[in-house]
């Protein structure tokens, strides 16, 4: 018996209803690339739409009102399932523009210092000297990756990364890597090829003890675990809804009050102003500061109904089921000869993402089979190549789970891939 | 998609492997799968272009490779190239499967109900094809 009434659960998800190929049901196992939605998060957008619609922080109609009520209500439901403030919490179009946001703070405040413009009170920390260093880890999706990379390249900054053991953990025997030169740790709460699950209290002390900042990215952590950031001692957040039952085209960032006050904005435009003149312009406060333009309302609505949604399940009881389905997973993988997982074996720190290799088969081909049997799982480097290179593969399977999953999802799986071995003869 | 044809290919590849002398050496990556191929060309005196490759990556992009060795090794770039924009047609359900021009990559034509495989079965024609031109070996006419 589940610890989730996964039946009941599966009648809210309208998808789960239909065949796919070969009129086969839909083992729906890449909820780490995209969660699919309950019908109480389609009813959600589509009533503001059908009842609401408006252009939120604008006009003095009731719909406005409406709407920009809506809006913000769902700020605050959405920070405080983190344990954050609504004041805290930035809409951005997805996590992997949350972490632009925080590399662009650093980027412009660097170079409008440069330049001597006007910088909000407390934006030296944000200022990058040549030398200055940025620390990364080897597991980390291309998201957390690239837009480091960037920032060192036009500021003189250093990128460093944490490595990995052979197990796929980090490896902090080289506790140089934590240095005076540090100005932010970026890491992954969980990686979404690996599975891991970071030590992040070990992380904050190093990290606080050479004062840098941290970065936390939680994309594959706050839809499947209890999070919260009063207590979880990082410095920014970043996470999207599309992961967490939530809508596609919404993300969020939350920070430290007293940071998101010190930074730049990202992009700009209209709704992130004070006072605009055509000699310059005055910002507005976090986090309508980095909320340029339009803002995705429906999603904001959207993402708060699938809070409600977890917020009902228990997070701790939504982590207990992955568990279950991780633990048996690791076994049914572990039974079939030729297979290597990528990522640790043991279930400790270990999350719902399982990903591996199958001896003489590529993960295309081994996708393609596991998809002609109603299969959905994810093939490829999984936006992480360096941790492909790292464990000397080219691509790897994924199989991720999430609410609607169960036992014999798992035991689909591992037949499917039995099937597989037979059909090409490894 | 797995046409018994294609898994020769894929078990025993034809032409794999590099030649030490060459024109031109392209890598071409599909970086949603972690295809990859390493091919390079040389120009013969009657006109015609050698290729050799090394590659990995899933069963249809190396047994496209394969065929692709049978079909276009030391053609000269416009029947080559006629061969590549066939190819491409066929997979994007434009133009029915010519033996004549494909030899075995008919047998690809199934890829052709997979969009997410069709850049596996182009992958090493593409490679080719930059290849010979960076090579200078495509005639202005």
């Amino acid at each position: 018996m589940s610890v989730l009434d996964v039946a009941s659960i599966r009648a809210d998800f309208p998808i789960l209803k239909r065949t796919v190929r070969n009129d086969r049901r839909l083992v729906y196992l890449d909820s780490g690339a995209t969660s699919q939605k309950p019908y109480q998060v389609l009813d959600a957008e589509r009533d503001f739409y059908e009842n609401h619609n408006a252009a939120v922080h604008r006009g003095a109609h009731l719909l406005a009102e409406e709407a920009t009520d809506a809006f913000e209500h769902s700020r605050s439901n959405i920070a405080n399932f983190i344990g954050a403030n609504a004041d805290d919490l930035v809409f951005t179009k997805n996590a992997t523009e949350a972490i632009n946001l925080v590399s662009y703070a650093f980027l412009n405040a660097t170079l409008k210092s440069q330049h001597k413009k006007d910088l909000p009170a407390g934006s030296e920390r944000f200022i990058l000297k040549v030398g200055d260093e940025i620390l990364v880890t080897e597991m980390e999706h291309h998201a957390n990756l690239v837009p480091w990379q960037e920032l060192c390249d036009k500021t003189g900054a250093v990128l460093r990364w944490i490595g990995l053991t052979d197990e796929g953990r980090l490896d902090l025997s080289d506790d140089s890597l934590f240095n005076e030169r540090t100005r932010i740790v970026a890491l992954t709460h969980q990686s979404n090829l690996l599975g891991t699950v970071n030590d992040i209290p070990a992380i904050v002390k190093l990290a606080r003890a050479v004062d840098s900042l941290i970065l936390l990215d939680a994309c594959q952590s706050v839809p499947h675990m209890s999070i919260d950031v009063s207590t979880l001692g990082v410095d920014f957040l970043t996470w999207s809804g599309h992961k967490m039952l939530g809508p596609l085209g919404i993300g969020c960032l939350w920070g430290r009050a007293e940071l998101l006050a010190a930074m730049p904005p990202f992009i700009t435009g209209g709704s992130m102003i004070e006072v605009v003149s055509m000699a310059g312009t005055t910002f507005a406060a976090p986090p309508k500061r980095f909320e340029a333009g339009v803002p995705m309302a429906a999603q904001a609505v959207g993402l708060s109904a699938a809070v409600d949604y977890l917020r009902a399940l228990g997070m701790d009881k939504v982590a207990a089921h992955e568990h279950e389905m991780t633990k048996a997973t690791i076994a049914g993988l572990q039974s079939i000869p030729g297979i290597r997982i990528i990522g640790p074996e043991d279930l400790v720190d270990r999350g719902s993402a399982v990903s591996f290799v199958v001896d003489g088969l590529h993960p295309h081909d081994v996708g393609q089979v596991l998809d002609e049997n109603g299969i959905a799982v994810r093939v490829g480097q999984h936006c992480a190549k360096p941790v492909c290179s790292r464990y000397g593969i080219s691509a790897a399977t994924r199989a991720t789970y999430y609410i609607y999953n169960d036992l014999d999802d798992v035991s689909a799986l591992i037949e499917g891939i039995h099937t597989t071995k037979k059909f090409f003869g490894v | 998609m797995y046409q018994e044809i294609i898994l020769d290919h894929y078990k025993r590849p034809h032409g794999k492997g590099l030649n030490e002398e060459f024109q031109a050496e392209v890598h071409h990556v599909n970086p949603t799968c972690g295809d990859e191929i390493t091919l390079r060309v040389s120009g013969n005196e009657d006109g015609t272009i050698s290729v050799s490759y090394d590659n990995q990556g899933c069963s249809i992009s190396q047994a496209s490779a394969s065929i692709m060795f049978d079909q276009i090794n030391n053609l000269n770039f416009e029947h080559g190239e006629k061969a590549v924009e066939h190819l491409v047609a066929m997979l994007q359900r434009t133009q029915d499967p010519n033996e004549d021009v494909l030899g075995d990559g008919i047998a690809l034509v199934g890829v052709a109900q997979y969009p997410a495989r069709v850049k596996c079965a182009l992958l090493p024609w593409m490679a080719w094809k930059d290849a010979a031109i960076q090579a200078g070996m495509k005639k202005e006419r």
